[in-house]
């Protein structure tokens, strides 16, 4: 059976610190207002009865991905063990895949982008000139995944083969791993909560779990 | 281009910014294009010599592709819209477009009726691949929806019959054709009520209710009920004039239309939670689905 890697994500313990947007940014490179990750921030209720809600959103490596279908040039694919991934030396920035997204998680920079205006020297020396004016979007770290094959470490058990985002979350909120592995660390959390995915109505499958009930973690 | 600062840190749907006015282009420009090359192939066996007719599509869908290339990131790798014609709607419009142009250069320039036969179903199945590329794009609530095909077929076969009657104040023998017009005038009434009553009914982003509800009385009456009335009127008095009229305001409505779905409707879907999470001691709260409209 082929791996799947999904994310597991405990809105009980996130706090909206934000700590995972900047691990991204940081593992990534992504130029001022790219968010791969972001923390969205809901207030709900009336006074005295409210509440807030954090919610950590990127890419969902859905299982049935819509951007995979409509994507014109093939750039947009679905790995067997579940990353959804783009070449971004095929992509022709046609940002069909930012509409077929009903996850908001695509974005498309035509210019490059620094955070002072001038270019400063790391940011030089981590530029990627490949992803501009192409779809960029999360990518569960592919890199830092693929390392697990050689290394024989295990994707969200190791922090080296894990998603920066999940290294970083100060709450343990966050959590990688294989959920076709009835042993792992994300099949033992999610058969012990309560957890719904984003939009499932729309039959994509997503690959990140959001749990809001059940047994803490 | 730079972009304008996005509020991305609300669950909220917004107006999506990738798709602009270049964008409204292509679907306006080859949408008409389309419909004009299918009503001009049914309007040929009248007797006129309609090439004309296929030159004006053919510079529509022109137009139409050449602004959407411009849009796109990267345009020196426009030929990779071609790799993936077993799932992309995208790139099967651009196939089409490649045979349409084919064929209708051919009647063009060969004046073949069987060339003019198959770039007339071309433009049809144009206007069919356009629809579905905005049915495929689950993310924006107002396109995914069903209906909406029939709504991007519908107005592109209007807007083509609205500028066949155009023509009819050169080629007189096109006069009856205003019939068709407003045939195709009342389809796209029927269609475009059907079409926001199930958005209503289905639920869909308040931004997407609010721009169509902006556009509606307008469009109703400027862009449906007075060319229908035009038309059957030009069509009775034998009137070229009244027909022109009547073809140039059903357009430009289709037109209108199309620039309010891709520029002010495209909202997108936000996020929701089905409940809110447990906290401290505290049980689980209601869902919530921000920025939504349901009947």
């Amino acid at each position: 059976m082929s791996k799947r890697y999904v994310m597991a994500i405990d809105l009980r313990r996130c706090v909206g610190c934000q700590t995972c947007t900047a691990a991204c940014k940081s593992a990534n490179a992504t130029a001022p207002g790219v968010q791969w990750r972001r923390v969205l921030d809901q207030e709900t209720g009336e006074f005295p009865d409210v509440r807030r809600t954090f919610l950590p959103v990127a890419c969902m490596h859905c299982a049935n991905p819509p951007c995979v279908e409509v994507c014109p040039t093939t750039a947009t694919r679905r790995r067997e063990d579940g990353l959804v991934t783009i070449d971004y030396d095929i992509c022709i920035g046609c940002a069909n895949c930012i509409m077929a997204c009903p996850y908001d998680a695509r974005s498309i920079e035509h210019q490059p982008r620094y955070a002072f205006g001038k270019a400063m020297t790391h940011e030089i020396a981590r530029s990627s000139p490949e992803r501009l004016s192409v779809a960029t979007k999360c990518t569960f770290c592919q890199g830092r995944v693929d390392r697990a094959a050689t290394t024989g470490q295990i994707p969200g058990v190791d922090p080296d083969v894990t998603p920066a985002c999940v290294n970083s979350c100060i709450s343990g909120a966050m959590h990688f791993g294989d959920v076709a592995d009835p042993d792992s660390n994300v099949s033992q959390l999610l058969a012990s909560s309560q957890h719904f995915r984003m939009h499932e109505e729309l039959e994509t499958d997503p690959s990140v779990f959001y749990i809001w009930g059940g047994s803490e973690t | 281009m730079s972009r304008p600062h996005k509020i991305i840190d609300r669950m909220m749907p917004r107006q999506q910014t990738y798709w602009d006015a270049r964008a409204a282009i292509n679907f306006i420009c080859v949408g008409a294009g389309g419909g004009l090359l299918f009503v001009t192939a049914l309007a040929s066996p009248a007797g006129d010599d309609l090439r004309p007719l296929l030159v004006l599509a053919l510079a529509l869908v022109g137009t139409g592709m050449t602004a959407v290339w411009f849009e796109i990131g990267r345009p020196l790798r426009a030929f990779n819209v071609y790799r993936n014609a077993a799932t992309s709607w995208m790139t099967r419009e651009a196939i089409i477009v490649l045979l349409l142009v084919v064929s209708a250069a051919a009647a063009i320039v060969f004046d073949l009726r069987a060339a003019l036969a198959i770039a007339g179903l071309l433009g049809l199945a144009v206007a069919f691949a356009q629809g579905r590329i905005l049915r495929a794009q689950k993310g924006i609530p107002a396109w995914r929806c069903s209906i909406c095909v029939s709504m991007i077929v519908v107005s592109g076969l209007t807007e083509g019959a609205g500028l066949l009657s155009l023509a009819a104040l050169y080629w007189p023998a096109l006069l009856p054709f205003g019939i068709l017009l407003a045939g195709l005038a009342g389809v796209r009434l029927l269609v475009w009520r059907n079409y926001v009553a199930t958005l209503r009914r289905d639920g869909a982003p308040s931004g997407t209710l609010q721009a169509f509800a902006a556009i509606d009385r307008r469009f109703v009456w400027l862009g449906h009920a007075l060319p229908m009335l035009l038309a059957v009127a030009g069509v009775v008095a034998g009137s070229s004039l009244l027909i022109a009229l009547a073809g140039v305001l059903a357009a430009v409505a289709g037109g209108w239309f199309k620039y309010t779905l891709i520029c002010r409707a495209g909202f997108t879907q936000g996020f929701a939670l089905p409940q809110t999470p447990e906290r401290g001691g505290g049980a689980a709260g209601a869902g919530i689905q921000p920025g939504w409209t349901r009947a």
